[in-house]
């Protein structure tokens, strides 16, 4: 970045939050949060309600002091800089559009704050509209756009002005999926176009995971992990992770030997094998496995593979998908999902074997 | 309840309020009407006296002034009561809800009254005034129609207050903290986005102030002096100091269509519940 760039002015900034903390009276709603935010990445914020992520974004926004910590941006000390200085743009939850201003008008308010001249304003209100299809749409109050149009005017009134940072804060909890499955395509491809930072809150783990250079899990105001979606969802840090990013098996294992990069394990009558990169763990250990990474077949085939016995409780159909549940001999619950093309289907209450390829599964520690 | 007794059951909790209604205003005032065609002879003569009398040309006149200058006057000050009962610190809020309820109970005649105590020419700011020596002879803040607007500005500025304090608490937050995010500086926000988000409130507290201030009757009697006589004491004079009860009559029924095209127009412009805040 060259030197004695205007604070907000730049394409896309880099963020870097140390030791932020915030407490509302007695309650510590964000602990210790330490957060690099690269340049031009799109971080989504994944947590469960009430977690802190809104605290965070209002932090970063500068809508909310923190109460320890230090925030800087590309190196600037910018703890202290008002929300109206820093100028992200920012998608509030619920839209926020300006209701006495038309479309335009709502797109033109951050360019007219600035002062830009009316023919640059009427350009870029012009561009942005097309950007974002809303065109034959331009005269119209929020009141009269649908759920998705509102969306727009917010993300195109959010760009306008060119933010070095986004700030979105669950923009599409309201939509239904259809239109949040666009919506989610839409802001992909303007993070492209725009090439400026992003940062998403969302409590919808698929579309964390579907949207984000990186993911950041908060929980109880603690940061819990940050990571590439693949590393997150295939190689979580506990077992709150594991659990929030989806559906999980988790099978205790006994007599837990780790050899390298591989550990083995008992369960039940059959010896699991894991790749182990993930971390320390003590004696007691679970074997997780997601439910897309198992396959149920009437035999054992590959003997490379681990598979344990089970039997069939219950399928579901879920079209492209059929999920199944299965118990083991010893009682403990198996989910696993299948392309409904690969199954065959198994009859209900047969005995089958479930497996899964030793890379797939991973250790996590028994508790927490 | 069905929805089929529904209707009569409003009917029959309405009935106590329309029929007193009924009988106290809408019977007398249909004698009221009688009176302007048929005193002192039959005719629309005394309508005809009502827009062509320099008299009673001049009252009309002076009455739209006054409810122009005192609804100016009552919004702006409203303005600011309701923005520091909505948006103001605990005890800021405390203090301007005091502010507020406290006129109501203290009675029109007591209010009025009291203004004199303070704007007559003995009153105490003259005095005080004068006793520092700043000015020689007493202003004319009372018996004109300056006391007449003070008054009545200050009878009604709770009125406005509903409506607006109304419109201001139903901004969303969010929308403000959007304009500071987009560097809008603290003025832009009031300006260009609070202001215009509680137009609704004012236009309905402009018409609550506006039409209440046609009728009034007793502050402008004590205020005024006799010398700036609004059209309530106009009637009342025609009617109850000299014969001519016709014209006071016809002045009367003027009133209160205008009156009820004003209340027409509020009722395009706001819902009811906006008016109590
Ligand atoms: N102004 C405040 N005063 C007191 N407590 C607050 C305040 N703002 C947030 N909190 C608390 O801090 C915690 C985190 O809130 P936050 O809004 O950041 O959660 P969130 O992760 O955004 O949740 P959601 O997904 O429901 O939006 C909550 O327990 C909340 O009650
Ligand atoms: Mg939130």
């Amino acid at each position: 970045m060259p030197q004695g760039i205007q604070l907000g002015d730049a394409k896309a900034a880099e963020i870097k939050a140390v030791s932020i903390g915030k407490t509302f009276g007695a309650f510590r709603a964000l602990k210790d949060l330490s957060l690099d935010i690269g340049r031009g990445e799109f971080l989504t914020l994944l947590g469960p309600s009430g977690s802190g992520k809104t605290t965070f974004l209002m932090i970063l926004a500068g809508f909310t002091a923190p109460s320890e910590g230090r925030l800087m941006m590309d190196g600037k000390d910018i703890t202290d800089v008002p929300a109206e200085d820093r100028s992200y743009g920012m998608v509030f939850q619920g839209y926020a559009l300006f209701p006495h201003l038309n479309v335009e008008q709502n797109i033109a308010f951050p360019l007219k704050v600035r002062g830009r001249s009316s023919a640059d304003i009427k350009r870029r209100v012009g561009e942005m509209i097309e950007r974002v299809g809303l065109v034959g749409h331009e005269k119209k109050l929020p009141t009269k756009l649908s759920g998705g149009q509102q969306q727009r005017v917010a993300l195109a009134r959010a760009l306008a002005f060119e933010p070095s940072v986004l700030l979105l804060d669950e923009p599409f909890s309201a939509l239904d999926k259809n239109l949040r499955e666009m919506m989610q395509e839409e802001v992909k491809r303007l993070h492209q176009e725009t090439g400026t930072t992003f940062v998403f809150v969302t409590h919808d783990q698929s579309e964390a995971l579907a949207l984000s250079s990186r993911v950041a899990i908060f929980n109880h105001g603690e940061l819990l992990q940050v990571g590439r979606p693949q590393d997150v969802y295939e190689r979580p840090a506990n077992r709150f992770v594991a659990e929030f990013l989806g559906e999980i098996n988790l099978l205790p294992l006994g007599a837990l030997r780790l050899d390298g990069d591989k550990a083995a394990g008992q369960f039940e009558d059959r010896t699991i094998v894991l790749s182990q990169t993930g971390p320390q763990i003590g004696p007691n250990a679970v074997a997780a496995v997601r439910p897309e990474h198992m396959t149920i077949a009437a035999t054992q085939q590959n003997p490379d593979h681990n598979a344990i016995a089970c039997r069939i409780e219950d399928a579901t159909y879920l079209g492209a998908v059929t999920k199944y549940h299965l118990k083991t001999r010893t009682g403990t619950s198996i989910a696993v999902s299948m392309p409904t093309a690969a199954t065959t289907g198994f009859a209900h209450r047969s005995d089958v074997w479930v497996s899964w390829p030793t890379e797939q599964g991973f250790l996590l520690p028994q508790q927490g | 309840m069905t929805g089929k007794s529904a209707v009569p059951r409003t009917i029959l909790l309405l009935a106590p309020l329309l029929l007193f209604l009924g009988l106290a205003y809408v019977v007398p005032f249909l004698g009221v009407i009688r009176w302007s065609v048929t005193l002192p002879e039959p005719g629309l003569g005394q309508y005809r006296a009502v827009l062509t009398d320099p008299l009673v040309q001049s009252v009309f006149i002076r009455t739209l002034r006054i409810c122009l200058i005192v609804t100016a006057a009552a919004l702006v000050m409203a303005y600011a009561i309701a923005y520091v009962w909505v948006r103001g610190t605990p005890t800021q809020r405390m203090l301007a809800e005091f502010c507020i309820l406290v006129p109501f109970w203290i009675s029109v005649l007591t209010r009025a009254f009291g203004w004199l105590a303070l704007l007559s020419n003995r009153g105490l700011i003259n005095t005080w005034l004068q006793a520092a020596g700043i000015i020689s002879e007493p202003l004319a803040l009372a018996r004109n129609e300056f006391g007449v607007i003070v008054g009545m500005t200050h009878f009604l500025i709770p009125f406005a207050v509903f409506p607006i304090a109304s419109a201001m608490r139903s901004i969303d937050e969010r929308v403000l903290l959007a304009a500071r995010g987009m560097g809008a500086s603290r003025s832009r926000i009031f300006w260009s986005v609070f202001v215009p988000l509680t137009y609704g409130g004012l236009i309905g507290a402009a018409l609550i102030v506006f039409v209440f201030a046609l009728g009034f009757f007793v502050t402008p009697a004590i205020l005024g002096g006799g010398r700036s006589v609004m059209v309530a004491e106009l009637v009342y004079l025609r009617i109850f100091q000299s014969p001519d009860w016709g014209l006071g009559a016809a002045i009367s029924v003027v009133l209160v269509i205008f009156i009820g095209i004003l209340l027409a127009l509020m009722r395009r412009f706001i819902k009811p519940a906006h008016l109590v805040g």
